[in-house]
C-alpha cells in the first residue's frame, strides 16, 4: 500500500480527493448512498470507462489517438448495415462484428503511424477528420433507427427493487465494461505484451534496441483502442436506442481528460489502471453530485472544468516542489 | 548554396511545395468548375477563410512552444460572448461605435485573461499544456452554456456588417483583418525576442531557462497573446453571423492543429513559420469551397482535408527518405 | 592478468566500413582474448563505436572481413545471433526503462518477443537478484529506476546486459557520467567479470581508467588500427599521443596572481544540505579550480553563485558591489557565466541553430530602434565569435547538433563570452570532448584568464584542474577543506588526497 502511494502518487491524491467527494455528497445528499444511484452512475459511465481503459494502452505506449470516438461512430454505422444486411444477429456476432470494425480502424492509425513514422497527434487527427467526415458524408447525417431488437432491448445483469418500489439495475453494458477493464489490466500488468508496451512508451530507442517489435506493439496499442471504442460504440448504442452519426463526436477530448487526471502519461511509460477507473469516476461522480445537490444542469460542465483545473494545478505543484527538492 | 537552396532556407522547406500545391488545386479546380474562378467565389471564400485564420494563429504558437491550447474556440466564442453582453447593455441594435470599441476591449480581456491563467498553469504549475487547455475548454464551454442556456444571441447594431460583410479597397475587412494578424505574427515569430524565446523553449526549456531566457514569462505571454488572437476571431465570428452561440465554431478546432501540421509546424514544437502555415489555410479553403461548387458537401472536404494531410506525411516521408538514402532503421 | 595464450573470443580481420563513400573503417584488426579486459581507445568519430555496431551485427561489414567469434569463423552476424552467443552492449546512452522497476529492467530481454506470455514476476525478481548477487551488487529490485542515481542505473545496464549469460560484454563509455568512488566500484565489477571468465572491451574517454583495468589496449585513429598495446609501462601521455596523433602538453601552467583585484568574493556561503562555510577569491586574470568528487557540492555551488538557487547564510560581491543574484537573468546581468556540465540537455539547445545558440544571451543587444532583432547585427556577432573561438562549422544556420563535441563546447563559451562576463564557471568543460580538442579548450581558457576574465574551473579530473589552473581548491562533503598550489603537488599526490 505504501509503495503504491510512493510509486503512484496522482492516484493516491486522485483517491484522496474522491473519498473526500464522495463522504462528502453521501452527508450532504440522503440519496448519493442509495443502490438506484450507485447503479446508474454505473450505467452512465460503462461507455466512457471502455473508451478509457483502451486510450490507456495507447498513452502507456507513448501515443494519443484523437480519432477513437468518431471511430465508435463508424462502427456503429457499418455494423448497423452489416446486422440488417445478415439479417439480425446476435450479443455474440454484435461484438465481434464491433470489436472486429473497431480493431481494423485502430489497425489503420497504427499503420500510418508506424508506415510513415509520424507522430500519433498528427495521424490521428487526420483520421479523425476522415472518419467523421466520410460518415457524415455516407449518412448525410441521419439517424438510424431501424435496429435489430437484441441491440436496443434492455437487457439487466442485476435487479433489486428496494422496499419503497425503487428500482435499481445494471446493463448489459456494465458486465462488458467489466470484463473490457479485466481483460485491458490483464494486457497491461501480466503478460509480456503489456511491459512491451510500457517499454516502448518509457523508451522508444531503448526498446527498439532490445528487440521489441514496434509495428507489432504500434498496431497493438490502438487495434486495443480501436477494438474497445468499436464495443463502447456498440454498449452506447444500447443504451441510445438508436444511431446517430454525430452522437460521439467531442467525447475523446473529456475521455482525455479523465485518463491523464487519473496520472497516465502523456508521452508515455505510465498509467495504470486504478488512475484511469479514478480518473473517470472523479469527472462521473462530482456530475452527479451536482445533480443530486440540485446545481442547474447547464453549469455542470463549468463546476467539472474548473474542478479539473484546480485537481491540476495542486497536484503537480506538489509534484513540482518534490522533484526541485529531490535535484542536485 | 544554389539560388534554390537559399530561397528554400529563407522561405522554409515547406513553403514552395506547399505553393505549387496551391497553384494546381487553383488549377484543377478552375478547369473542373467554372464557377471557381469567379469574383463571388473568390470573395466567398475571403470572408470564410480568415476566422480558420485567426484560430490557427491561436494554435500555432503553443504547437512552436511545445504545448497546444485546445480550448481556442471557446474562448473565441466567450470573447464573443462579452462584446454581445456589453452591446446589449448599450440598447443591442441601437448600441453605438463607443459601445462596440469597449466592448471589444472586454472581449479582449476575457480572452487574454483566460490564457494567461492557462499559461499561468502551465508556467507555474508545470502541468501538460493538453490537459490545462482541455480543463479550461471543459470550463468555458460550461460557462458558456450557463449563461446563455445554451440559445443563440442576436440582435445588433447593423455598421457591425461593415467588419463582417464589408470591403476595403476590394479587399474584404476581415481578410484584411487576418493579413495583418499574419503579418504581426511572422514579425513576432521571426523578429522579436518573445519570438525567439518561443522556439528556444518549444526545443528545450530547461536549456533556455540556463541560457537566461524568462521561460516562465514567455509561457504566460504565448498563452495570453494566443487568447487575445481568439478574442479577435470571436468578434469576427459575431460580426459575420450577426449573433454568438457557445460551441460555434467548434468544430474548426483539430482543423487548426491540422493546419499547422500541413504548414510544417513542429509537433514537438521548436520549428515552424507563419507563411507555410498561411498556404496551407488557403489550400484547405480552396478544397472545401472548390469541392462544395463541384457538389459534395462540407462533411466530404473534411475527409479530404484530413487524407491531405495523410498525403502530405507519406510525401515528407518519402522525401526525407530520398535525400538521406534508406539509412538505417 | 589473463594467460596471452587463453583463447581468442574476438578476432577481426581486415574490416573495412563505408558509409556513402566515407570509409569509417579501413581494414582494421581486433581481438580479444576470453577473460580479458580489453580497451578500445580513440577519439570521437574514429571508428570505435562503429566496430562495435559490427561485431553486435547492427551493421554489416564491407565484404573482404574476417570475423571469427568463439573459435568459429563466421560470414555475417545477426542482433539476435550475437545475443544468443552471448554478445552484450551496455550503451553510452543506457537504453534502460525509466519508469518501470530495476527487476523490469534487468529481466526485461526476457520478456522480448511477438508472441504473448503472462509475466512471471517471480521468477524475473529472482533472475534480477541473482544477477546482482553475482556482481556483487545490492539494490532494491523493487524501485523505480528514475529514482536512481545514475551510478546505480549503470549497475542495473550491467546486470541486464549479463543477463543472456555474456561471454564478450562491450562497454561503451560507461563511467561517463560516474563519480570516481562510482567508477571504482564499476571497475571492481569489470574485474569480478574477468575473473569468472567473461571477455570485457571497454571504451573509453578517461584515459587513467583505460590504463589501470585493461590488459592490453587497441588504439584507432581516423578509421585504422594504429596499434595494439599492452597496458604495462603505457602512461597517460604516450596514449593519448596514439590517439590523437599529437603530442599532448602536461605541463603546469599555473601562475601567480595573487597581486590582481579580486573580482568574486564569497563569504561563509551555506545552503543547509549542499554546502557550508565556503570563502573563496577569484582574482582577474586568475583560474581557480574546483575539484573533489561528485555530489561534494561542487555544481551545487556554481548553482548559487548564478541564482538558480538561494543561499542560508553568507554573502558575494563581485567587482566589490554585493553580489545576491535572485535568478539566472540576474547573475548574468551582473556579469556572471556559467558553463553547465550538461552540454547536452543543458548547455545548448541541440535542435536549434548555431547561430541562435550563440545569439540566446545576448537578444537585448541585437535589437534595433524599433525593439526587432537586426539579423545584420546578430550575424556580425555569430561570425564574430565563431572566428574567435575558431569554430568549425558548416553554416551558423545548421542544428547545433550537428557540431563534434569540442566544437559544441566553443559554442556554448561563445555564447556565454558574447556576455561580456567578468566571471566564468567551467564546469566539467571537457565531459565528452575529444583529448585533442580539450587542449584547444584549455588554450581558449587561458586566453580569456590574459585577458583579465576571473574562471573557475570545476572539474572531477585532478590532472585536468592540477595543469590548468592557477590554485585548486578541494571540496569534500559540502566544504573546502584545502587549497593547493599546482607547482608544489603531483597529480598522483592529489589524486590519492582527492579520492582517499
Amino acid at each position: 500500500m505504501r509503495r503504491f502511494a510512493k510509486d503512484c502518487p496522482v492516484e493516491t491524491r486522485l483517491f484522496a480527493v474522491l473519498v473526500l467527494i464522495t463522504l462528502g455528497l453521501g452527508l450532504g445528499t440522503d440519496t448519493f448512498f442509495t443502490l438506484a444511484n450507485i447503479t446508474s452512475l454505473l450505467n452512465n459511465n460503462a461507455v466512457n470507462l471502455i473508451w478509457a481503459v483502451g486510450l490507456l494502452v495507447v498513452l502507456i505506449a507513448g501515443g494519443i489517438d484523437i480519432s477513437f470516438a468518431v471511430a465508435a461512430s463508424v462502427v456503429q454505422y457499418l455494423a448497423a448495415l452489416i446486422f440488417g444486411a445478415i439479417g439480425g444477429g446476435n450479443w455474440a456476432t454484435g461484438l465481434i462484428v464491433a470489436g472486429g470494425l473497431g480493431l481494423c480502424l485502430g489497425l489503420i492509425n497504427a499503420a500510418l503511424i508506424h508506415g510513415f513514422r509520424v507522430v500519433s497527434i498528427v495521424i490521428t487527427i487526420a483520421t479523425f477528420n476522415v472518419f467523421f467526415g466520410l460518415l457524415m458524408f455516407f449518412t448525410r447525417g441521419r439517424n438510424i433507427y431501424a435496429l435489430p431488437g437484441w441491440w436496443t432491448d434492455r437487457i439487466f445483469i442485476f435487479e433489486y427493487q428496494s422496499a419503497n418500489g425503487v428500482w435499481s439495475e445494471l446493463n448489459l453494458s456494465v458486465a462488458i465494461m467489466l470484463a473490457c477493464v479485466a481483460a485491458t489490466a490483464i494486457l497491461i500488468g501480466w503478460t509480456t505484451w503489456g511491459r512491451q508496451l510500457y517499454a516502448m512508451g518509457d523508451n522508444p530507442e531503448g526498446a527498439r534496441r532490445a528487440g521489441v517489435n514496434i509495428a507489432l506493439m504500434h498496431g497493438l496499442a490502438y487495434g486495443w483502442l480501436g477494438m474497445m471504442a468499436g464495443i463502447a460504440g456498440l454498449c452506447q448504442v444500447n443504451i441510445a436506442k438508436e444511431v446517430v452519426p454525430n452522437a460521439l463526436y467531442g467525447r475523446e477530448l473529456e475521455v482525455l481528460a479523465a485518463v491523464v487526471l487519473g496520472g497516465a502519461r502523456l508521452g508515455g511509460g505510465r498509467g495504470t489502471i486504478i488512475g484511469c477507473i479514478l480518473g473517470v469516476l472523479f469527472v462521473a461522480v462530482t456530475q452527479n453530485g451536482l445533480n443530486l445537490l440540485g446545481i442547474s444542469p447547464f453549469a455542470f460542465q463549468m463546476i467539472i472544468g474548473a474542478a479539473i483545473l484546480v485537481a491540476i494545478s495542486t497536484s503537480n505543484l506538489d509534484l513540482g516542489l518534490k522533484r526541485r527538492r529531490a535535484a542536485p | 548554396m544554389s539560388a534554390f537552396d537559399r530561397l528554400n532556407a529563407r522561405l522554409g522547406r515547406e513553403t514552395l511545395p506547399l505553393l505549387a500545391f496551391a497553384v494546381f488545386v487553383f488549377a484543377a479546380f478552375s478547369l473542373a468548375t467554372p464557377l471557381f474562378l469567379t469574383g463571388r467565389n473568390l470573395s466567398s471564400m475571403a470572408f470564410q477563410m480568415p476566422v480558420l485564420g485567426l484560430l490557427t494563429l491561436a494554435m500555432m504558437v503553443p504547437i512552436l512552444s511545445g504545448g497546444l491550447n485546445l480550448a481556442i474556440i471557446f474562448q473565441a466564442n466567450l470573447s464573443g460572448l462579452t462584446l454581445a453582453w456589453v452591446l446589449i447593455q448599450f440598447g443591442g441594435p441601437e448600441a453605438g461605435v463607443g459601445a462596440f470599441l469597449l466592448g471589444c476591449l472586454a472581449a479582449i480581456a476575457v480572452g487574454a485573461t483566460s490564457g494567461a491563467l492557462m499559461g499561468a498553469v502551465v508556467a507555474y504549475v508545470g502541468a501538460h499544456p493538453i490537459l490545462v487547455s482541455l480543463a479550461m475548454m471543459i470550463f468555458l464551454r460550461g460557462l458558456g452554456e450557463f449563461l446563455t442556456r445554451g440559445g443563440d444571441i442576436s440582435g445588433f447594431p447593423e455598421f457591425l456588417g461593415v467588419i463582417g460583410h464589408g470591403n476595403v479597397m476590394g479587399i474584404p475587412v476581415p481578410l484584411l483583418v487576418f493579413g495583418l494578424a499574419a503579418l504581426v505574427w511572422h514579425i513576432m515569430l521571426t523578429r522579436t525576442r518573445h519570438g525567439f524565446s518561443v522556439y528556444m523553449i518549444g526545443s528545450n526549456i530547461e536549456a533556455s531557462e540556463y541560457s537566461g531566457l524568462h521561460t516562465k514569462r514567455t509561457l504566460m505571454l504565448i498563452y495570453t497573446i494566443s487568447g487575445i488572437i481568439c478574442a479577435v476571431a470571436g468578434i469576427l465570428m459575431l460580426t459575420r453571423f450577426n449573433s454568438v452561440r457557445v460551441g460555434h465554431g467548434e468544430a474548426l478546432l483539430l482543423v487548426t492543429v491540422l493546419a499547422c501540421f500541413l504548414g510544417g509546424v513542429d509537433p514537438f514544437g521548436g520549428f515552424g513559420r507563419v507563411l507555410p502555415v498561411v498556404l496551407a489555410l488557403v489550400i484547405l479553403q480552396m478544397l472545401s469551397s472548390g469541392l462544395n461548387l463541384i457538389g459534395a458537401n462540407q462533411h466530404l472536404s473534411t475527409a479530404v482535408w484530413g487524407l491531405f494531410l495523410i498525403a502530405v506525411m507519406a510525401l515528407r516521408w518519402l522525401g526525407g527518405r530520398l535525400r538521406y538514402g534508406t539509412g538505417r532503421d | 592478468m589473463t594467460p596471452d595464450d587463453a583463447p581468442f573470443a574476438l578476432r577481426l580481420s581486415n574490416v573495412s566500413k563505408t558509409f556513402g563513400g566515407l570509409k569509417a573503417l579501413d581494414a582494421v584488426d581486433f581481438a580479444v582474448r576470453a577473460g580479458e579486459v580489453h580497451c578500445l581507445a580513440g577519439e570521437n568519430g574514429c571508428g570505435k563505436s562503429t566496430l562495435i555496431k559490427i561485431v553486435t551485427g547492427v551493421y554489416t561489414a564491407d565484404p573482404g572481413a574476417h570475423i571469427e567469434l568463439f573459435g568459429q569463423a563466421r560470414d555475417g552476424i545477426t542482433p539476435s545471433e550475437a545475443r544468443e552467443l552471448g554478445i552484450a552492449v551496455i550503451w553510452q546512452d543506457l537504453a534502460l526503462f525509466p519508469h518501470m522497476t530495476v527487476a523490469e529492467n534487468i529481466a526485461f530481454d526476457g520478456m522480448v518477443g511477438n508472441l504473448p506470455r503472462l509475466l512471471s514476476r517471480g521468477a524475473a525478481r529472482a533472475e534480477a537478484q541473482a544477477m546482482l548477487d553475482r556482481l556483487g551488487v545490492r539494490l532494491d529490485l523493487d524501485t523505480r529506476l528514475n529514482t536512481l542515481p545514475i551510478a546505480q542505473r549503470q549497475l542495473v545496464a550491467i546486470a541486464r546486459a549479463l543477463m543472456g549469460a555474456a561471454r564478450l560484454v562491450f562497454m561503451d563509455e560507461p563511467t561517463a557520467s560516474l563519480t570516481q568512488s562510482e567508477t571504482d566500484g564499476l571497475l571492481k565489477v569489470v574485474q569480478t567479470l574477468s575473473e569468472q571468465g567473461v571477455s570485457v572491451v571497454f571504451v573509453s574517454h578517461r584515459l587513467a581508467e583505460v590504463l589501470e583495468i585493461s590488459t592490453s589496449v587497441t588504439v584507432i585513429r581516423d578509421g585504422k588500427l594504429v596499434g595494439v598495446y599492452p597496458t604495462e609501462g603505457l602512461t597517460q601521455a604516450r596514449l593519448g599521443e596514439l590517439m590523437t596523433g599529437a603530442i599532448l602538453s602536461s605541463e603546469v601552467t599555473a601562475q601567480d596572481r595573487s597581486g590582481a583585484a579580486p573580482v568574486l568574493q564569497v563569504e561563509n556561503l551555506t545552503r543547509v544540505g549542499e554546502f557550508q562555510d565556503i570563502s573563496l577569491t577569484i582574482r582577474r586574470g586568475e583560474v581557480v579550480g574546483l575539484t573533489g568528487l561528485i555530489g561534494a557540492g561542487r555544481t551545487e555551488l556554481a548553482h548559487t553563485l548564478i541564482g538558480m538557487t538561494q543561499p542560508d547564510a553568507g554573502h558575494m560581491t563581485l567587482n566589490g558591489q554585493p553580489l545576491r543574484p535572485r535568478n539566472i537573468r540576474a547573475a548574468i546581468a551582473a556579469g556572471i557565466a556559467y558553463v553547465s556540465e550538461d552540454r547536452l540537455s543543458l548547455g545548448l539547445i541541440q535542435p536549434q541553430s548555431i547561430a541562435d545558440n550563440t545569439a540566446i544571451s545576448v537578444l537585448d543587444r541585437l535589437l534595433n530602434g524599433l525593439g526587432l532583432i537586426a539579423s545584420s547585427r546578430k550575424d556580425r556577432l555569430v561570425r564574430t565569435w565563431i572566428d574567435q573561438l575558431s569554430v568549425k562549422i558548416g553554416h551558423p544556420d545548421d542544428p547545433v547538433s550537428t557540431l563534434s563535441g569540442g566544437n559544441q563546447q566553443r559554442v556554448v563559451l561563445s555564447k556565454w563570452l558574447a556576455t561580456e562576463p567578468k566571471l566564468i564557471i567551467l564546469d566539467s568543460p571537457t565531459v565528452g570532448v575529444d583529448v585533442g580538442a580539450r587542449a584547444g579548450i584549455f588554450r581558449i581558457v587561458r586566453r580569456l584568464a590574459d585577458e583579465g576574465l576571473a574562471i573557475l574551473l570545476i572539474s572531477d579530473e585532478v590532472s585536468e584542474v592540477l595543469t590548468n589552473a592557477d590554485r585548486v581548491l578541494h571540496m569534500e562533503s559540502g566544504r573546502l577543506v584545502n587549497e593547493i598550489d599546482p607547482h608544489a603537488t603531483t597529480v598522483e599526490e592529489l589524486e590519492a588526497q582527492v579520492y582517499a
